[in-house]
């Protein structure tokens, strides 16, 4: 699915990255641990998380990830907006929880292994 | 892969222990510098994340230190040093789940006592020299 059909199901807002809505994504992960992203995550575009700090867009910009869904309206800083920008990843916040977000984008088609 | 590289390039970083926001920038620096040479991408991710673990740890544990990263023909070698407290077992250290993290760090993603299995996991070769109150060195190597 597209990054816009993400936003679409997940009700979000885009808070940087607009330019990228058309992309492809093929698989996401959901984690408040990045130890835990950077350890068992492989090739996954789409991160949810409900931690809100830099080392989040750290973790997705060493990942390769395209977006990352701040869930439960978490919204992050002008600092990390910044830097999202700068690696080119697109940033939304939903008012979903990361149950309920996780589960609408996997019924619909967003694996969580790449497949 | 660099081509015809005469000598290694290496670069050199010194992470600053003092604020945990800006943990990471080294890697994020050297991702950009490995892109920049060429070198194919599945390699840049194992170099920079195990850097960047390797980076986290030493703002946790030990208030900074220097990296230097040596590109070379064969390999990227990753050496982390620091002049923090040490590691007492390195095996203990090395077991998933195992950290000495403070709660405040796990609130921020981190200290879940996958840093240094993580490190193992990317790398081909990693080595960890620890004395207790002197400090500890990390080598990694990621081959071409």
């Amino acid at each position: 699915m597209t990054i816009n059909t993400v936003k679409d199901l997940l009700e979000a807002e885009i808070l940087c990255g607009s330019e990228s809505l058309g992309e492809e994504v093929h698989s996401a992960c959901g984690s408040d641990m990045m130890s835990d992203v950077l350890a068992y995550v492989k090739d996954q575009a789409v991160m949810l998380t409900g931690l809100v700090n830099a080392q989040v867009i750290r973790t997705a910009e060493m990942m390769d990830m395209k977006c990352i869904v701040f869930v439960r309206s978490k919204r992050p800083s002008a600092d990390m907006l910044e830097l999202a920008k700068e690696h080119g990843i697109a940033v939304m916040t939903t008012a979903k929880r990361m149950y309920d977000a996780c589960g609408i984008l996997y019924s619909n088609g967003l694996k969580g292994n790449g497949e | 892969m660099v081509n015809e590289m005469a000598e290694p390039l290496i670069f050199h970083f010194d992470v600053d222990g003092d604020n945990f926001t800006s943990a990471g920038q080294a890697s994020v620096q050297v991702k950009k510098n490995l892109r920049q040479l060429g070198i194919d991408p599945e390699t840049i991710r194992r170099v920079s994340i195990a850097m960047y673990e390797g980076e986290i740890n030493m703002v946790i544990h030990a208030k900074g230190g220097e990296a230097d990263v040596i590109v070379s023909d064969e390999s990227i070698e990753i050496i982390l040093k620091d002049t923090g407290p040490g590691i007492a077992n390195i095996e203990q250290a090395m077991q998933e789940g195992f950290s000495t993290a403070p709660d405040n760090i796990r609130s921020l993603g981190f200290g879940a006592g996958m840093g240094l299995p993580n490190m193992k996991r990317y790398t081909d070769y990693m080595q960890i020299d620890s004395v207790v109150g002197e400090g500890t060195t990390i080598t990694m190597r990621v081959n071409f």
